[in-house]
């Protein structure tokens, strides 16, 4: 069984995100790109399903400016066996809308036969939370979003995933789209040796046009602003004051 | 700095920035305060390091080792930098004197040390001789095929006891155009050897945790095969190695005046005095400006070092230059760093006291700035005839 797995490149999570001045989005000149962290999840996942002998072979794919090549080196390094690069914009500010990254991804997934597909639930950058849904939809086949675990058995795959209030369990058949969620696994990083193998293997580079794909922004950005700034908290010394001050000051009880 | 990186570089960077979060930062105040690292955590960290491959990187594949590059090497040492030797020293990176080793050597030396099996010290220091190198005590005699070595060794430093020490001692003495001259031999000595004592030395205030060992050696007998490379050679073996272990001081001073500069800025950036922020005064702030132009010198003379080494043509004052500038560099970050902070600068809580202490150490081990100017001035006057 072969496993996609649609790495993105995005804003590192320990990056202060600061919005740029007219508004048009977030700035992110000179600013350090790393994978999704949702997606090295998916990756994780993909390689532990390979280590149990389960999954012959790991592809990463990534849609978007050609630095997502950096993107797919670590995908590489941490265990994926090829890569490809789908150079969808010459622009880094450019964010592919999930349903051209949801076609271009189900043309591949036709090109290569592959009968599982991991991704992320979101990216952090746009928290969109569409692509695993739509691509699903665009194959005609099961989905299990926001996975927390996953278990394979043949043809079956159980599939805890985190919903509003607890847990629920459901069963889907390959071929499938899982997304995965925070809880699933602590990705590893690559090791030295895998680092030095990931420049042996082997990273193909397509574009849109190559799977008959459009791709254009339905979407327009009006405005994006920073979120309200926090006020500084105080100090209660007592219980009493915490109830007191709840009560009368944030009049919440 | 972020520095431009190829991408293996740029992967190991990440790695090993992971590693120091999960199996090293964790535990730095508790080895700070009990001035021990517990040999059960040198282990794990041990283990850690050789699962993800950090053990031994810098010695070459052939032997075993990880094979990285000078390049690769300084982004590791920049980031151990920001840390402890006390705890980084366990990721052991083997001194590569021991390729000097032949196969049989090998076998009993260096092939274990790759795997972790043993440990080494690199034992020049006497309490006689620290600077003065050529004031060495330490004298192995021929007997018959066998040397027998007597003397002592002070200030000799690793993680936890060796199992065996490369021991510099003098053999003999040659006539030179500069007068007379000592051999200096390098021996492989194992621990256990009948005459040869080791113990703890007195505790070190920078990297506490991190040993330093006194070695006494009484009339020890050892046989022709522990000379480590050729008798008369130790000198010139150890020369060959230590110009990159000072590279490698220089690039951990950067890392860890990196740590401060960013604990600094951010403190600037927060405590208020006077109504705003201290950065906004000059005197901080242009104080913060220096120690990043501090910092991004020194960057780029380690840089310029592992260009010129990668390209075989490093010297010995090049080495010096990176030395010498890099460790007085993190030391006045170091003290900057405790001004910007005030009084909480000096606090036991804050890693800020530790990292001013453990900068300290800088200047002095691998030989001294002074040691160092004096190998940047005789390589400008020696030419000159002075
Ligand atoms: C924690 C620690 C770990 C160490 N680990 C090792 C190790 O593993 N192996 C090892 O072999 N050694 C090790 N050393 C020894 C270290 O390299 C020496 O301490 C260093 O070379 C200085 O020698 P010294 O301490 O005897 O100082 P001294 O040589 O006595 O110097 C005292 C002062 O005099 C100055 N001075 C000396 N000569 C001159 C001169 N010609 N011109 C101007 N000034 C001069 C020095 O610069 C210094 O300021 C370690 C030391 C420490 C503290």
């Amino acid at each position: 069984m072969k496993i996609l797995v649609p790495v993105k490149r995005v804003i590192d999570y320990n990056v202060k995100v600061r919005v740029k001045s007219d508004g048009s989005g977030v700035d992110l000149a000179n600013i350090k790109m790393s994978m999704n962290p949702f997606d090295e999840i998916a990756l994780e996942e993909a390689i532990r399903i390979k280590e149990a002998g389960k999954a012959d072979e790991i592809i990463a794919v990534s849609i978007g400016a050609s630095q997502s090549q950096e993107t797919l080196r670590t995908a590489l390094a941490m265990g994926a066996d090829r890569a490809i690069l789908v150079v969808a914009t010459d622009d880094v500010n450019q964010d592919i809308e999930p349903l051209d990254v949801a076609k271009i991804l189900h043309a591949i997934v036709v090109e290569e036969r592959t009968d599982l597909i991991l991704c992320g639930k979101q990216a952090i950058d746009n928290d969109m939370n569409a692509t695993a849904q739509m691509l699903s939809a665009l194959m005609g086949c099961s989905q299990a979003t926001f996975a927390s675990k996953i278990e394979l058995a043949g043809e079956k795959i159980k599939v805890t995933r985190e919903v509003d209030g607890g847990l629920q369990v459901v069963e889907v058949t390959l071929p499938s789209v899982i997304s995965v969620d925070l809880r699933l696994n602590e990705p590893r990083y690559a090791s030295l040796p895998n680092i030095m193998k990931a420049k042996r293997k082997p990273l193909e580079q397509k574009e849109p046009k190559d799977f008959n794909v459009l791709v254009k922004n339905r979407l327009e950005i009006i405005e994006t602003n920073e979120p309200a700034e926090r006020m500084a908290g105080i100090k209660v010394s007592s219980v009493d004051e915490l109830v007191e001050k709840l009560k009368n000051d944030a009049g919440v009880i | 700095m972020d520095q431009v990186l190829n991408q293996e570089n740029a992967l190991l960077l990440t790695t090993v920035r992971k590693f120091l979060e999960e199996e090293i930062l964790p535990y730095e105040d508790e080895v700070d305060k009990t001035g021990e690292v517990n040999p059960e955590l040198g282990k794990q960290i041990e283990k850690r390091a050789k699962e993800i491959g950090l053990f031994a990187a810098n010695l070459p594949t052939e032997v075993g080792g990880g094979g990285l590059d000078y390049r690769s090497m300084m982004v590791l040492e920049r980031e151990y930098g920001k840390t402890s030797h006390a705890l980084h020293s366990w990721i052991a990176r083997p001194t590569e004197i021991l390729l000097a080793c032949d196969e049989e050597q090998r076998q009993e030396f260096l092939y274990p040390c790759v795997r972790g099996e043993k440990r080494e010290l690199f034992a020049l220091t006497e309490p006689g001789a620290g600077s003065d190198v050529m004031g060495m005590k330490s004298n192995a005699v021929k007997d018959g095929d066998d040397w027998v070595l007597n003397g002592s060794k002070h200030f000799i430093s690793g993680p936890c006891m060796p199992d065996f020490a490369i021991v510099f001692a003098v053999t003999g003495e040659d006539k030179t155009k500069r007068g007379i001259r000592k051999r200096i031999t390098a021996f492989l000595v194992n621990r256990g050897e009948k005459g040869f004592d080791i113990k703890e030395g007195t505790k070190c205030v920078s990297y506490r945790g991190y040993k330093t060992f006194a070695l006494n050696f009484d009339d020890v007998r050892l046989s022709k095969r522990t000379v480590l490379g050729k008798e008369g050679e130790g000198l010139k073996l150890s020369g060959k190695w230590l110009g990159m272990g000072r590279i490698w001081v220089g690039a951990s001073c950067c890392g860890k005046a990196e740590r401060m500069i960013s604990l600094a800025s951010e403190w600037a950036a927060d405590r208020k005095q006077f109504g705003q922020p201290i950065g906004k005064f000059q005197g901080i702030g242009f104080r913060l400006a220096d120690m990043a132009v501090g910092l991004r010198a020194a960057d780029l003379m380690v840089n310029d070092a592992v260009d010129k080494a990668e390209n075989k043509i490093m010297k010995d004052e090049d080495a010096a230059m990176v030395k010498l500038f890099c460790s007085e560099m993190v030391n006045k970050v170091a003290d900057d760093t405790v001004q910007i902070f005030g009084g909480m600068g000096l606090m036991e809580e804050m890693p800020i006291q530790r990292l001013w202490r453990d900068s300290r150490l800088e200047r002095i081990w691998d030989g001294t700035s002074e040691i160092q100017r004096h190998i940047i001035a005789r390589s400008i006057l020696r030419p000159l005839g002075a």
